[in-house]
């Protein structure tokens, strides 16, 4: 088992490492380093621009494979280059994966979680009301980009959360913190989750609606099944049934949706960073284009190839768990 | 649905009776299912809106009423102003008019080309399988949203044809893994075999026999493509790596209106409100396809068959 | 056996139960809503069943078999409407909530289904799977519901029980898996236990076993059997008494010698015609049924079967017969056996008469074509093998795929057809049958021997060369449903061929009314879909296709397993009355000894890759010489209770070994019965040296060391 999944494991690393080189050539050629000094006021001279340019490895006019060739040694050395600001690309990026992966974390567990719980309710209580109104709200949230979502909720947070239940948490739509905050371990931390609420919310509400749909369809499918009956002809009452035969093997198709949710899940992230002014790598991301800095994008680049390579491998182990037609003996 | 399934199963031979025509029976299925129904008037609905509403305002999108800037809805301008005077409801329906012409055509050719590359794989087998499904994967570690992203810069001021085209390019992989996997079932079907045993050649047969034969999943996959072109389109758009300026979608005007959605919310409400109602009549309308064309067989089932 | 039964009574009304049945069904009907109105399944069944019976019911498919006992499991979905009376041990279950109802189910009453492999829950243990049916009506610990799951699984005959119950059941072969859904069914001594095609899926060898295993759990819990089927032989060698259902209704009930020997009703008389004989050397014609069973929808009034039956009166039409007694002596009354019934309006002329099967259905028996009166070393040969070899490499895993190893799927086969000539290809699923007709219909080179076609071979064949023989080379497959393209009308489907040779439009349209008058179909058929005709009907399109272009060989894959009963005869019929027509030859591949006995000249005997036995049709079945050819005769059922009776079965053990690793020397003698009777000396041959065919005589060879001839039938 250990040998293929090694196996499996450097599969995804020869694609990773193509993806990036991808990424890094898409980049490099796109973004153009040299208009942002070339901008100036006073326009710095030519020769000093080239050198800045040349120092971040950012030249337009070396050739792109020459430049890739020295952003992959410095990569192997553990060195990802420097921003515009000179600072080390790796520095900053420390900080904001960890902002990025607190978001992501509690986005997948939750949405995950809520999800297939919705669609387990929904299934079993198929036409019901209550099936109807999850599917009604799957499908709205389904249908709404997650940046409108976040405005919507910002809106709906000032203007009637904050605004009409005043005794209630406050609820803050902008950072991960309020800064000059002192006190207690428990004030701070209230801040915190008073930070964390709406943009939480905002990528976990997309996640549930995704899963709960497609943990309703499984489940439907195993309702049908042959096994089921079995287990009732055997004596078991069919909500026993349903619940010990029939989830555990409606989950196992959840396995590969983790795997392509969460691509789904980075997109939204990014949105929900820039919306609520987190700084994470999403954020980060969407200003380095703007300032066409490369070596942060290529960052970038790396950061969500390797997760969702760690998200492809965690479906993997996933499925393997759920399902013993494919584990190896 | 149920119903349906258990008397096929309970009752194989049914057909043998009343005939009804393939095309009446998904028509009639299709009308049951009042929301699905719903979603196609809407749809159509907001097509008519988009390409006429234009006309029944005399403000053009682009037209500046200064003595009126940054005016609530009124009976002049029906959805207000903006900052600089511009009649939002004409702003809004170019909007709609872009989101909607460019999510058919991304949906279009991606699940066209999902189609050709996924059957390809999936008929030829061998090494053409292998490089195909390996350029999925490839494509797949990277989200498409940075890679359009990435790429924005090389479309400002070009046409937004080339922004449909570069969506469409990443957007059609995990149909075409679905589509695969259809093909390998279907390659093992005797018709498609009678076929090859026959002569006929592997051109004619993907196109005459497997592509046919799965129609009803493309159909429905082009149709919740067009949602998700509308949606990757707006995200885009949002953050300026879309449509450009001083043409509108209706994620730029959303992007335009979110900096004052407190004081000024309509500026960016209406352009929200007719982009969860689009995509949403889309998803029901898609929805409501795949019960009629194919009962039996969720796209869970289908997915969960590629991997 | 007898049992004491008030008279039929129409549906709805209460009677009182019969003392001493443990299961009775009385005036049963279901019905289900569907997209074309409502379907009504079931329409007035009605039996009882003493302690230890075993009762079989047979019916094709949407007969309303399976629906019936499924109502009375309490297992049909909450969208069916049921109604009448199901009484278990006097106890009335219509009505009855799901927790009073699954109180009985596993205890009282037990169900085995059909498809062991989607029957058990994938994610669990087999061991876990029984344990629980044992915990959920006893109240024992976890580790003594184990130790009983592990004795149930002994009693089933599976081997290390132990080790075997911590297996999945995708890690169980087909056969296992339904000696695992007996063991479950049997767990808690049932009274009842409802069969539903328990052997269905299963190949013939495994059948035998599982039937074996059926008769070893009546005997260990005294339970009686109601055993649904299709198979006419399977019921006639294990059932007491036999109910035939047609429409929803049953139409016939009697004892098996009844039924088999008596029947009344033409259906039955028609079902049991149509049924070619293995048991019987001279051809017997076979009596084709016209037409389908009718829609449950809206079904018009009076014998579902009179636009069938060529004994209808105007009657027939109007007035649907009811279950009556056949003899007049045993008229119906309280305290009287059920004695043998049958709904018929003729069934008093039939019983006068004693007509037989061949009396009311027209049976035609075609010739050879005239090439077969040559002599066979005279003619050419359309098809050539010799040591043919195929392998696979074994994959394993979904997730984590990897080569583990290489199957031997056809390991050195020789054979030839000659003109005009039928040559069967049998053995069970595994046995490599399928493989060689695939090497032979891609017409690619070969990994290992030759294969000629028509004399040319394939080797080193072009594309225009394999082009050229593709025209002479055409094939049926086994599932009508899925050998024609749904969204082409029947026209573009015969004439998708004629088109890929340049055949001008106006010919195609030509021979595509040609050809569908060659298999007895109309032209006004050209224009529909497929889906708009029948099983039989569109194996006869299927069949059309490949006589499209005049082959002169043409491969026929199981060509007739997939149809009803009824409807095989007509196909079989129609093959041998094409080729005698169009004096083609056929590869006939099957694993129903019967339709190959009937249909077939020479017939070559597949065990693991390999031809165990070839040679004269009738030679091979009358003086069968390899163990392997003895042990698949003898365990094919015989529509002939009498003949069951006194049969004695060679019953092989265990399942087929994985051609992955095959056993050295003689693939069988794992599993051979005579192996198994040989000294230390002699069976040291059968481990050490692989046979080769050797003579038994003109055109009959076996490929067995101490090959014996042994009469089975």
């Amino acid at each position: 088992m250990l040998k293929f999944l090694l196996r499996r494991f450097a599969n995804y690393l020869v694609l990773v490492a193509l993806a990036t080189t991808m990424g890094y050539f898409l980049a490099a050629t796109s973004l153009n380093a040299r208009a942002n000094y070339e901008g100036r006021n006073p326009r710095p001279s030519q020769t000093s621009i080239d050198a800045k340019l040349n120092e971040l490895n950012l030249n337009n006019h070396t050739p792109v494979v020459k430049r890739f060739t020295r952003w992959a040694g410095d990569f192997v050395r553990g060195d990802m280059g420097k921003t515009f600001d000179e600072r080390p690309v790796w520095g900053e990026m420390k900080q904001r994966m960890g902002v990025s992966l607190r978001l992501l974390l509690l986005g997948s567990l939750f949405g995950a979680a809520l999800g297939v719980a919705m669609g387990v309710i929904g299934a079993v209580k198929q036409y019901s009301f209550t099936d109807h109104f999850t599917t009604a709200w799957a499908f709205v949230l389904l249908s709404t980009p997650v940046f409108l979502l976040a405005v919507l909720l910002k809106f709906g947070a000032v203007k009637y959360w904050n605004a009409h239940v005043p005794d209630s948490v406050h609820l803050y739509y902008v950072g991960e913190k309020n800064p000059g905050l002192t006190g207690t371990s428990f004030v701070l931390l209230r801040d915190r989750i008073a930070h964390l609420i709406l943009p939480t919310l905002g990528i976990v509400l997309g996640q549930v609606a995704f899963y709960s749909r497609y943990q309703r369809n499984s489940f439907l499918d195993v309702m049908g099944s042959d096994f089921l009956r079995t287990a009732q002809a055997k004596g078991l009452r069919r909500r026993t049934a349903l619940i010990k035969h029939g989830l555990r093997t409606a989950l196992i198709p959840m396995a590969t949706f983790f795997a392509y949710s969460f691509g789904l899940l980075l997109t939204g992230a990014t949105f929900t960073e820039k919306i609520f002014g987190w700084h994470g790598m999403g954020e980060w991301f969407i200003d380095s284009i703007a300032k066409n800095d490369i070596n942060v994008v290529a960052a970038v680049i790396v950061f969500s190839a390797v997760l969702i390579l760690i998200a492809g491998l965690i479906a993997d182990l996933l499925y393997a768990a759920l399902d013993p037609r494919v584990r190896i003996r | 649905m149920e119903v349906l399934r258990e008397a096929e199963v309970l009752d194989p031979d049914h057909e043998t009776g009343e005939i009804i025509s393939r095309g009446r029976l998904v028509w009639r299925r299709f009308l049951r299912r009042k929301s699905a129904v719903a979603g196609g008037v809407i749809l159509i609905a907001l097509f008519v809106v988009a390409f006429a509403g234009p006309h029944l305002t005399r403000w053009q999108y682009l037209d500046q009423d200064l003595s009126n800037a940054l005016q609530g809805p009124s009976g002049n301008h029906w959805f207000g102003t903006t900052q600089i005077g511009q009649d939002v409801f004409a702003r809004t329906m170019r909007g709609l008019q872009k989101s909607l012409v460019i999510g058919l055509l991304t949906a279009f050719f991606s699940t066209g080309t999902a189609a050709v590359v996924g059957a390809s794989a999936g008929y030829f087998g061998g090494w053409v399988d292998r490089v195909l499904m390996w350029i999925v994967d490839l494509l797949l570690v990277l989200p498409s949203f940075l890679i359009i992203a990435i790429l924005s810069p090389q479309f400002r001021g070009k046409t937004w044809l080339l922004f449909v085209v570069l969506l469409a390019a990443f957007s059609w992989m995990i149909t075409a893994r679905i589509v695969r996997g259809l093909t390998l079932s279907l390659r093992e079907r005797e018709f498609i075999q009678a076929a090859r045993f026959m002569g006929v050649p592997s051109r004619t047969i993907i196109f005459r026999h497997l592509l046919p034969n799965m129609s009803s999943f493309l159909i429905i996959d082009a149709t919740l493509n067009v949602g998700g072109a509308i949606l990757a389109e707006s995200g885009l758009s949002f953050f300026g790596f879309g449509v450009q300026p001083p043409d509108v979608s209706l994620g730029t005007l959303i992007a335009d209106g979110t900096p004052s959605f407190l004081t000024y919310p309509w500026l960016f409400l209406f352009a929200g409100g007719l982009l969860i109602v689009a995509v949403l009549a889309v998803n029901v309308m898609g929805d409501g396809l795949r019960d009629a064309l194919d009962p039996n067989s969720s796209a869970v089932k289908a997915r969960t068959r590629t991997k | 056996m007898t049992l004491d039964l008030p008279a039929e009574t129409p549906t709805g009304r209460v009677v009182p139960g019969t003392p001493g049945a443990v299961l009775e069904v009385r005036g049963l009907t279901v019905s289900f809503p569907s997209e074309s109105g409502t379907v009504t399944a079931v329409r007035g069944v009605s039996f009882a069943l003493s302690p230890g019976e075993v009762l079989g019911i047979v019916g094709e498919s949407g007969s309303g078999k399976s629906v019936s006992s499924l109502a009375v499991m309490g297992l049909l979905p909450s969208t069916a409407r049921i109604s009448g009376s199901i009484r278990f041990q006097g106890k009335e279950l219509l009505g009855l909530g799901d927790r009073e109802f699954s109180e009985l189910r596993g205890e009282g009453m037990s169900m085995v289904f059909q498809d062991p492999l989607s029957a058990l829950t994938p994610v669990y243990t087999v061991g876990d799977q029984i344990a629980e049916a044992v915990r959920i009506h006893r109240d024992v610990g976890k580790d003594e519901a184990k130790r009983k799951a592990v004795e149930l699984l002994e009693l089933v005959g599976i081997p290390n029980a132990k080790e075997r119950s911590r297996a999945f059941p995708h890690e169980f072969s087909g056969g296992m898996r339904q000696r695992v859904m007996i063991a479950m069914a049997i767990a808690n001594d049932p009274d009842v236990i409802i069969a539903d095609e328990p052997t269905t899926a299963l190949d013939v060898t495994v059948q035998a076993q599982i039937l074996e295993v059926l008769g070893t759990a009546q005997e260990a819990t005294g339970a009686a059997i109601v055993m649904i089927t299709h198979d006419l032989g399977v019921i006639a060698g294990f059932a007491d008494r036999v109910m035939v259902m047609y429409a929803g209704r049953p139409v016939e009930t009697g004892t098996v010698d009844d039924i088999f020997y008596r029947p009344r009703m033409p259906y039955t008389l028609g079902l049991l015609g149509s049924l070619p004989r293995l048991d019987r050397a001279e051809r017997q014609p076979l009596t084709p049924v016209d037409g389908n069973p009718p829609s449950l929808v809206d079904l018009p009034p009076g014998c579902p079967f009179a636009p069938r039956c060529p004994m209808r009166l105007s009657v027939c039409l109007e007035l649907e017969p009811d279950l009556d007694p056949v003899r007049s002596g045993d008229t119906p009354g309280p305290g009287l056996h059920p004695g043998h019934r049958a709904a018929c309006h003729r069934h008093r002329e039939i019983e006068e008469q004693g007509l037989t099967a061949t009396d009311v259905f027209p049976a035609q028996l075609a010739g050879e074509p005239p090439v077969a009166r040559r002599p066979r070393e005279s003619r050419t040969a359309v098809l050539d093998v010799e040591g043919l070899v195929r392998r696979f490499p074994l994959t394993r895993g979904a997730v984590f795929r990897r080569t583990v190893g290489t199957v031997h799927a056809v390991d050195g086969i020789t054979f030839d057809i000659r003109e005009g000539e039928t040559l069967a290809l049998v053995g069970e699923s595994g046995c490599g049958k399928t493989t060689t007709i695939n090497e032979i219909l891609t017409l690619a080179r070969p990994q290992e021997g030759r294969v000629a076609v028509l004399g040319r071979e394939t080797t080193g064949l072009d594309r225009g060369g394999r082009r050229e023989i593709r025209r002479d080379l055409s094939v049926v497959f086994q599932d009508p449903m899925a050998s024609l393209d749904p969204r082409l009308p029947v026209a573009d489907i015969l004439a998708e061929g004629l088109k890929t040779y340049g055949v001008p439009r106006e010919k195609r349209a030509a021979r595509v009314r040609e050809l569908l008058r060659l298999v007895g179909l109309g032209p006004e058929h050209a224009s529909r879909y497929p889906a708009e005709f029948s099983g039989g009907q569109r194996q006869r399109i299927c069949i059309a296709r490949a006589l499209a272009l005049e082959p002169k060989l043409v491969v026929l894959d199981e060509p007739v397993s997939a149809l009803d009963v009824s409807i095989r005869a007509g196909v079989i019929n129609l093959l041998e009355q094409l080729r005698e027509k169009l004096s083609l030859s056929y590869l006939f591949v099957a694993h129903d000894l019967s339709v190959v006995r009937h249909i077939a000249n020479r017939v070559a005997v597949m065990y693991l890759g390999r031809i165990v036995e070839i040679g004269d049709v009738n030679k091979v079945f009358e003086t069968p010489a390899h163990p392997y050819t003895q042990a698949l005769l003898s365990a094919i059922p015989l529509p002939d209770p009498r003949k069951e009776r006194e049969r004695r079965r060679v019953v092989l053990e265990g399942d087929l070994p994985s051609p992955a690793d095959p056993p050295s020397g003689c693939r069988f003698r794992t599993r051979c019965p005579l192996f198994a009777t040989l000294a230390p000396d002699k069976a040291q041959r059968c481990i050490d040296e692989e046979p080769a065919v050797a003579s038994q005589g003109p055109d009959h060879g076996a490929a067995c060391h101490y090959a014996e001839v042994k009469t089975v039938l």
